[in-house]
């Protein structure tokens, strides 16, 4: 009798083990995910206020900042 | 010169939208083609019939190849809410980040279990909890739309919320009155139904291709018959969820609602226009006409929008305007009170900086006596609250043309399948493959109303995109919008090409 941790690791690994297409697939997510992870958040999706501000505080005031400097609207 | 160069908003906005209408063509199909896989499996598990565990398996496949390409798509739009949109995301932050979050946990745990099991466990677990896992898949999936819904069905019609002018943020008051908006319920209603629609077309289409080719036709013609039931079904159900979805859409966005059938001037006993050429250089309040050419049906609008054929449908030039004798407040009076709300925000920012607690609380009462037009303080014109009437016109009525000929499809099928001579009807077969094609516009077209119709806001009358978005150079934008076009076209190619070989090779031996 195996333990339940053994027998969900087999069922996995022997699911991962008879993937035919499964293969191609998983290879486009792993790639894909690399790009979205490593290469497109790190370097081209900075979340802007947590970057630019230290607090809570400081990023309300610069949205209310920008609520109330009233730029033309499009 | 300077009007034609594309601002920060401007790319943001393309970038937006190119990722949420790639992302769209992944995920309805996700969603409609999970249940005809449980609808196929219960069959096989009802019947023991090994034909249906094959062809179960066959359209697993194809699912799992979508699902596959399509994952985490959806993430990039949330990677542009934090760079392309911060004022939009700080602002709404207090509604969205929870239950998005739990969306994207749940939707992990989903996948990580219920998807193992269906892809995994034909041969390692019983036949009736394989079946549960694929209902689970199925169900799920449709579950984890459930929120990025209610997010834009809330944009559309903000409700269940209070804006607090300390914080810049809207702060949820009432869960219950967000998520079960009417705008948000028929939001999910419709375009759940919808991907079941188109869903069914794929599955019409691609056994259509088998009829064609003279191959594995018995798979391809019980695919058909439960596909085109599944969808007729469910073009019923857009039909009414469109229906509701267009009057909340009168009562909550009547902008929205006059720019979907290019009415400019308010009537009583309006109009649907069901053929028409609109005139696209047309400006609210100028003199030229609507359309170029038209067929009407008269009343439907009123009926559509207030359930009396009789009633009074207001036009772009009412909303813009005003119209004294129906008492409509146009964005031009709405406008004044918005820069009242904005002044009064200013001042009230001043006053708590500057310690002026009396002043601070005179300018709170008089910005939340106008807070519900913030919005219309933006703007510089009053014809600015107007969205692009033809592109929403087109969409709707694109929409509308296809979701009136799909139905008409699924009864064509069920009939000449019933008749058995389904493979012999090759003009319905190229129709239904072709179908395919005309889902997915059909998908688009309803993602372009809902959106371009309600231009120029992010959130309904409250904040418009040009302030949602961020100070950042446009260039940043342009570079990731190329990126994204180059990454999410590569991924389509990836996905046709896959499920190309796949129905090459046809259910397996």
């Amino acid at each position: 009798m195996t333990s339940l941790p053994k027998q969900l690791y087999l069922f996995y690994r022997d699911g991962f083990r008879s993937m035919l297409v499964g293969r191609t697939l998983w290879k486009i997510i792993a790639i894909k995910l690399f790009i979205m992870f490593a290469v497109l958040k790190l370097f081209f999706f900075p979340n802007y206020l947590e970057t630019k501000f230290n607090t809570e505080r400081d990023r309300a005031g610069h949205v209310l900042e920008n609520l109330t400097r009233m730029p033309p609207a499009r | 010169m300077g009007e034609h160069i594309l601002t920060t908003v401007d790319w943001a906005r393309a970038q937006f939208a190119l990722t949420a209408m790639y992302h769209w063509i992944f995920v309805p199909l996700t969603l409609g083609l999970s249940f005809l896989i449980a609808f196929f499996e219960t069959i096989y598990v009802k019947t023991g019939n090994e034909e249906w565990r094959k062809l179960t398996r066959f359209w697993m496949t194809l699912f799992g190849i979508n699902f596959a390409i399509g994952v985490a798509t959806g993430i990039i739009l949330e990677f542009q809410f934090g760079t392309n949109w911060s004022n939009y995301s700080w602002m709404v932050g207090d509604i969205f980040g929870a239950p998005l979050a739990i969306e994207g946990i749940f939707a992990f745990f989903l996948e990580a279990t219920f998807f193992a099991v269906m892809f995994f466990g034909w041969q390692r677990v019983s036949k009736g909890f394989h079946l549960f896992s694929t209902w689970m898949v199925a169900v799920g999936s449709n579950l984890s739309a459930v929120w990025i819904l209610v997010a834009n069905g809330w944009m559309q019609f903000p409700t269940g919320m209070a804006f607090n002018p300390d914080k810049a943020r809207f702060e949820m008051q009432n869960f219950w009155e967000v998520a079960l908006s009417p705008v948000a319920v028929h939001k999910f209603t419709h375009t759940t139904s919808s991907a079941f629609v188109l869903a069914s077309l794929f599955v019409l289409g691609v056994s259509a291709l088998f009829l064609l080719q003279e191959r594995h036709q018995k798979m391809a013609k019980r695919s058909m018959v439960v596909a085109a039931a599944f969808g007729f079904v469910a073009s019923v159900f857009v039909g009414l969820t469109g229906d509701e979805a267009a009057f909340n859409v009168a009562h909550h966005q009547p902008m929205k609602l006059a720019a979907m059938e290019g009415l400019y001037v308010g009537q009583v006993k309006a109009p649907i226009v069901a053929m028409g050429i609109i005139n696209a250089s047309k400006k609210p309040g100028d003199d030229l006409p609507a359309f170029y050419q038209e067929t009407k049906i008269p009343g439907l609008l009123s009926l559509l929008a207030n359930r009396d054929p009789n009633s009074f449908v207001p036009g772009i030039n009412d909303l813009v305007f005003g119209n004294a004798e129906r008492n409509i407040v146009g964005a031009e009076q709405r406008m004044i009170t918005g820069k009242i709300a904005l002044a009064e925000l200013a001042h009230y920012k001043y006053a708590r900086e500057t310690g002026n607690e009396t002043e601070a609380a005179s300018a709170l009462a008089l910005f939340d006596q106008y807070k519900g037009d913030l919005g219309y303080g933006y703007l510089n014109s009053p014809a600015e609250a107007a969205p692009p009437v033809a592109t929403t016109f087109y969409s709707f009525h694109i929409m509308v043309v296809l979701g009136t000929l799909f139905p008409l499809i699924f009864l064509l099928v069920l009939y000449f399948a019933f008749k058995g001579s389904l493979e012999y009807q090759r003009w319905l077969n190229l129709l239904c493959f072709f179908s395919i094609f005309l889902g997915y516009v059909a998908q688009q077209a309803g993602w372009v109303v809902a959106e371009v119709g309600r231009q120029p806001w992010a959130i309904q009358g409250l904040l418009p995109v040009g302030m949602a978005s961020t100070n950042i150079a446009a260039s940043n934008v342009q570079t990731t919008f190329f990126i994204f076009l180059t990454l999410f076209t590569a991924l389509l190619l990836a996905e046709i090409r896959i499920m190309m070989q796949q129905i090459k090779i046809g259910p397996e031996a």
